[in-house]
């Protein structure tokens, strides 16, 4: 049985005034089915660029060369009307700010309605509806049959990324991309959002990809980690390994620099010569 | 909401009183004496004299005022006697060249001013929208640029130059139009029709050009927008993206400049008009300049002020209407 | 957010609304307060409420809040969204006017002041703000945003500007020669640094970091806050360090004030906040926060040491 998503050897190209930019260079790695994969990286490595590679979604001016495979299709030999067709139906994506990703002018029953509708036929107005209640209510919108008409801006930030979740989970894909799906919330709040994306996990067997620079959160959903810099994959492990028997030089200063909660200070001195040592830039 | 509505009638009624104030003052500063103008040719001190004295010139200014201001809610009488000259309410002066009050010449003129906007109305928002909308989907591509040329153009060029070629190239030169002849839509609804096509395609080349830049700004400002991105993610179609998700928050800036243009227009479009001899609102302005009848032109003023300042309130209205944002408040 | 007077909260609202207030054990380092606020409150109105009749309705983003930071310490404020704790910061440094309540700086109240004594003020209390990309003016040269403070304040820049710029740049770990590249020329880390000599020009007795951090990359992070201790250790001034991050404030504070809903609902030296925490609040914080497993670090840290140990004997 083939992965649910291969990845092999993807390079993502911008061509910029002063030539073309490797955004993403040379990245490989696999998702099984109902797994869960963590991509961390900071500004700049590269792990938005392959979740938008994987979804089809890069920006006209990028390129791409390599394999994405969804199972067992290679996505960048289809045509878009065909990518399309899959996109928020087998694979979904979630992203960092939920207040933005959201239209403000229609309210949020109607756009989970949408996202069902694309992809199902002959679907009635009363359906879709249900549908949307139904979704709201899985990721534990209180009072889903009254708030299925209200508008965005009448959630607070954590309910909105609960209706971003319903939205993706409508068409039940196999796949979830998560780009810093918490980034943007309070600490209490995203910790909600995480347990709710291991629950939703749990339920439905839905795959995975969490992508964010926050370590700690990583460490928490991921079962296994990419870490990205500067486009390219420096180490790639379970979590448990990674975490704990870090290889990379750059792995090691990361996981260094991280401030810890449960710390005293003293640890922070490791940084400055790590860091120094790969040449990172302050 | 209703707190919103009672704050801007009365701001809007405010604005009007200190409009109708200002403008009356400048008139009541600047216009020659009527009572010399009424007076005609053979005029003698003693008559002026009396003629002022029956229209009320000789009082002071804050009682003229007052007079105009009741004059607008329930009519006023010029001169006594037998020569008195009834003005019905709204009065809004009375031309003294023409022999008419003020508010009759507008009913008589207005019809053929609104046809005028409204037709226009139609052309542009249809050819301005469409033409931003699909300059945006098409960005840098030959009808993208093709598009903003026209626009430019549409924005540049005098539109009395424009109806001046249009009318030379469409009548003259190809006959498929007749020559403009006013005629009342009762007696040949077909030339009447065909008197405005010309003046509305020029005047809705003007505005479209204006709606397409900006339509096409704001589209492709949508375009970026984070929900546009999520709305592809689901896998929506293009056309569906690009109508549900992109235009419609594009529009709202397009809405309240509409509503301000529409009610503009409505006080008449001066120069087209005059171009092509159509006998509108903006015909008499024109018309009154040149022959200085002063209360035509202070009464043309002041509905134009007041059409604008009540297009301005409707848009505010319909705005928060259109955007949830203002419309619910926030979080429930 | 709440439109009452009493602070009802949301989500996240505390079992009490009664602050607690770690044990007043003597301050691990310096002497008398350097500033004291007491009972802050700042009033907005509500946009949309209010018109023709009736004012609008308000709602306290600060609702009480006393603190005291002594000289040479940090004290951290913490919070969530809506907790008031930037508003806080910003009347404070007095980028703001307090609704009701009392800042006193070194025994002088200045919460009102104006003119000649507010620029004193100024030169002994500054602001790091969070992105540097937008709080420094992108057409001015580092030179000329580093030397600004002193200028406005009338003040004669020591050894002209040349040489105080280059000296501020060194002591902030940037390279001297680029005084003359501008803000957007600098990397995120680096340009933050600029706001950082930028507040020190005028050796302020205590700078307010607002969320100074927070816009940083994980490793970038780490070399800024590394900085701003070394800096307070040569200097001794203290920190009013505003941060949502509560691993971040682990490794910069002295004492930890928690806000929630513009309240201090906790104040207490660092290590009892965080290892003790007394309020439901600070506790439901603290447990929040995503952590790596504890026996991963472990394990980490003593391959690390192990490595460490091979090198020195190698």
């Amino acid at each position: 049985m083939s992965a649910l998503l291969e990845v092999e050897d993807l390079t993502v190209t911008f061509s910029t005034k002063n030539g073309p930019l490797d955004v993403v260079d040379g990245l490989s790695f696999t998702l099984e089915q109902g797994a869960s994969l963590g991509i961390v990286g900071e500004s700049g490595s590269g792990k938005s660029m392959t979740s938008l590679a994987v979804m089809g979604l890069l920006p006209p001016t990028a390129s791409l060369r390599g394999r994405v495979a969804l199972d067992g299709t290679d996505l960048t030999a289809l045509p878009e009307s065909k990518v399309r067709r899959l996109r928020g139906d087998r694979m979904a994506m979630i992203f960092q700010d939920p207040l933005s990703s959201l239209n403000p002018y229609y309210t949020v029953g109607m756009q989970i309605e949408e996202a069902y509708r694309a992809h199902r036929t002959g679907v009635t107005r009363r359906q879709a509806r249900k549908v949307a209640i139904e979704a709201m209510e899985r990721v534990h919108i209180a009072d889903a049959a009254r708030r299925v008409d209200h508008y965005p801006h009448q959630f607070s930030g954590g309910m909105r990324q609960r209706v971003m979740i319903a939205m993706a989970l409508s068409t039940e894909p196999d796949l979830l991309i998560a780009d810093e799906p918490t980034t943007a919330l309070d600490v209490t709040v995203q910790a909600q959002i995480l347990d709710l994306l291991q629950e939703v996990r749990r339920e439905t067997g839905t795959a995975l990809i969490l992508i964010s620079h926050d370590l700690a959160v990583v460490s928490e959903i991921a079962e296994d980690v990419v870490v990205m810099r500067h486009g390219v994959s420096v180490e790639q492990a379970p979590a448990e390994r990674l975490f704990s028997d870090p290889r990379h030089p750059y792995t090691r200063a990361l996981l260094d620099a991280v401030p810890r909660i449960d710390d005293e200070i003293g640890e922070l001195r490791l940084v400055d010569r790590s860091i120094d040592a790969v040449g990172g830039k302050p | 909401m209703v707190r919103f509505l009672a704050t801007r009638l009365a701001g809007m009624v405010g604005v009007l009183f200190l409009v109708v104030l200002f403008t009356y003052a400048i008139f009541f500063a600047l216009s020659p004496d009527p009572a010399v103008q009424i007076c005609g040719k053979n005029c003698t001190p003693e008559l002026i004299d009396q003629i002022r004295t029956n229209l009320g010139l000789d009082r002071p200014f804050y009682e003229q005022f007052l007079g105009f201001l009741s004059g607008l809610f329930v009519g006023s009488t010029y001169g006594t006697g037998a020569n008195a000259i009834d003005c019905a309410a709204p009065c809004l002066g009375y031309s003294f060249q023409t022999g008419q009050p003020v508010l009759e010449m507008f009913e008589q003129r207005f019809g053929v001013s609104a046809t005028l906007a409204v037709g226009a109305a139609v052309l542009w928002l249809l050819m301005g929208v469409t033409g931003g909308l699909v300059a945006a989907i098409k960005r840098g591509t030959w009808f993208d640029r093709a598009a903003t040329g026209a626009a430019l153009g549409g924005v540049s060029i005098p539109n009395y130059v424009l109806a001046l070629v249009l009318q030379y190239v469409l009548v003259v030169k190809l006959g498929w139009l007749p020559f403009p002849q006013a005629v009342p839509f009762g007696d040949d609804p077909g030339q009447w029709f065909l008197n405005f096509v010309m003046p509305w395609l020029v005047l809705a080349f003007t505005y479209a050009s204006m709606y397409q830049r900006l339509t096409r700004a704001n589209v492709v400002d949508t375009l970026d927008e984070n929900f546009v991105r999520t709305a592809r993610a689901k896998g929506l179609a293009p056309g569906l993206v690009w109508r549900r998700h992109a235009l419609r928050p594009a529009l709202t800036p397009v809405v309240t400049l509409f509503g301000m243009d529409f009610a503009g227009l409505l006080g008449g479009a001066i120069i087209i008009e005059t171009v092509f001899g159509l006998n509108g609102v903006g015909k008499m302005a024109a018309d009154s300049i040149t022959k200085n009848d002063q209360p035509v032109i202070m009464g043309v003023t002041l509905v134009a002020a007041f059409l604008v300042i009540v297009g301005n309130v409707i848009v505010d209205i319909v705005y928060t209407t259109i955007d949830p944002r203002v419309r619910i408040g926030a979080r429930a | 957010m709440s439109t009452t007077s009493t602070g009802a909260g949301t989500g996240t609202e505390p079992g009490t609304d009664a602050p607690v207030t770690g044990a007043p054990a003597t301050p691990s380092r310096g002497g008398p307060p350097l500033l004291r606020a007491t009972d802050l409150v700042k009033e907005f109105a509500v946009p949309g409420t209010g018109g023709l009749l009736g004012r609008a309705d308000t709602f306290r983003a600060v609702d009480g809040v006393s603190l005291e930071v002594r000289a040479g310490e940090t004290l951290a404020l913490v919070g969530e969204s809506g907790s008031g704790k930037s508003t806080t910061a910003r009347l404070v440094a007095r980028l703001m006017d307090a609704t009701s309540g009392e800042v006193v700086l070194d025994g002088e109240p200045v919460t009102h002041v104006r003119g000649e004594r507010l620029r004193r003020f100024r030169s002994d209390v500054q602001v790091v703000f969070q992105d540097p990309y937008s709080s420094l003016n992108p057409r001015h040269t580092v030179e000329r945003i580093v030397t600004a403070p002193l200028v406005y304040q009338g003040r004669e820049v020591p050894g002209g500007t040349r040489a105080f710029t280059q000296g501020l740049m060194e002591r902030v770990g940037l390279d001297p020669d680029q005084f003359r590249r501008y803000p957007s020329q600098f990397s995120g880390g680096q340009a933050q640094r600029i706001g950082i000599a930028r507040a020190l020009a005028v050796s302020p007795r205590l700078v307010v970091c607002d969320e100074a951090v927070s816009a940083l990359d994980v490793s970038v992070q780490a070399q800024i806050i590394n900085l701003l201790r070394r800096l307070q250790r040569e200097e001794g001034f203290s920190y009013l360090f505003i941060a949502h991050d509560l691993a971040v404030v682990r490794q910069i504070a002295d004492r930890v004030a928690v806000m929630s809903t513009g309240r201090i609902v906790e104040q207490g030296e660092r290590d009892s906040v965080f290892d003790d925490p007394q309020h439901e609040y600070t506790r439901t914080l603290l447990a929040a926060v995503p952590r790596i497993r504890p026996e991963w670090e472990r394990a980490r840290r003593e391959a690390a040491d192990a490595r460490a140990e091979e090198e020195t004997t190698a």
